[in-house]
């Protein structure tokens, strides 16, 4: 199945968004959007992927 | 007894006037130095795609020290959208119910979207949020913001990063007389701390800045002119500015001139 991970495409055997953010090497503190909704942290353990998904992680940075 | 002079932002008391952006320093170390001595107790931070994972953690981390109060934004977002999602995802990564609302209507200026940050701040406000919408200098915009429940309200000096100062200081005022008790802070646009003097003159309650310190020859030093600048225009603004003449009028007695005037 084919993702997209911060603009990055992706080729997964699972589709469990944890196991995805593990590969990616997600490193917290961070927080996720899935076709541009926000998946709060309490949802991602029973978060499921779908074939195309664009999943964002974004962290902290330099703000104005 | 007098009650001490604190800037309040939702119900919170804040010593200082100067609210501070962590953006576009030449160096971690340069930001950290600058950040300490502008005096600020609130420091504004983004959320972006994580790239190199070691290089946001430290940037993080020496925010974290700081212990200063955090204020995320939705810097670059364009539509409701997706302001109301990074918002959303803010309040998770920064624990805050804070948010300084950012919404671009134009490319060329980076002007807010005074229409989609009416409807975003609806959301956000039903949602829970602390909204601090960076918005233009229009009455009619910040009144409608009012009414939706900003308690703060963030117009703008001059379009982000010109360090040109107050462009429209008149409607800048008539916001500050038309909305007494609202928090009105002066944010983007500013360029030398007699801006910022400025905007505090005006009764101005706080300004927000960034590039005017960050892209300072010496940054550290400007930070502490701000300090200073905000500190003048707050007591300025206190102390009542005499009347404006348009002629001239002695302040030496003229009463008792001495020969050279004697007919």
């Amino acid at each position: 199945m084919n993702i997209t991970i911060n603009g990055e495409l992706l080729t997964i055997k699972s589709a469990a968004l944890v196991e995805i953010l593990q590969n990616f090497g997600a490193q917290p503190p961070y927080a996720v959007a899935i076709n541009g909704e926000f998946i709060p942290q309490s949802q991602h353990g029973n978060y499921v992927l779908n074939e195309g998904d664009s999943v964002e992680l974004l962290s902290p940075i330099q703000g104005g | 007894m007098q009650t001490k002079d604190c800037l309040t932002i939702y119900g919170e008391q804040i010593n200082s006037r100067l609210l501070i952006g962590s953006a576009l320093y030449p160096s971690p170390a340069v930001m950290e130095e600058s950040i300490k001595a502008s005096g600020s107790q609130i420091v504004t931070v983004s959320l972006r795609r994580q790239q190199s994972a070691a290089a946001g953690d430290d940037f993080w981390q020496l925010i974290k020290n700081t212990g200063l109060k955090i204020l995320p934004n939705t810097a670059g977002c364009h539509s409701v959208k997706e302001a109301v999602t990074l918002a959303k995802m803010c309040r998770e990564v920064f624990a805050t119910d804070w948010i300084k609302l950012e919404l671009i209507g134009d490319d060329y200026n980076l002007q807010p979207d005074p229409f989609a940050l009416l409807e975003a701040t609806k959301i956000l406000i039903d949602d829970g949020f602390k909204v601090l919408p960076y918005c233009t200098d229009d009455l009619v915009l910040c009144q409608r913001l009012n009414e939706l429940g900003c308690e703060v309200l963030m117009p703008w000096g001059a379009p982000i990063g010109t360090g040109k100062g107050l462009l429209n200081s008149y409607n800048l005022k008539i916001i500050r007389e038309r909305l007494p008790n609202t928090t009105l802070i002066v944010d983007a646009g500013l360029g030398l701390p007699s801006h910022a003097c400025q905007a505090l003159e005006l009764g101005y309650d706080a300004v927000l800045l960034n590039s005017a310190i960050a892209g300072a020859g010496c940054p550290i030093t400007m930070s502490r002119a701000f300090k200073a600048a905000v500190e003048a225009g707050r007591f300025a603004y206190k102390a009542k500015a005499m009347p404006e003449k348009d002629l001239a009028a002695p302040s030496t007695p003229t009463m008792g001139m001495p020969f050279w005037h004697q007919q």
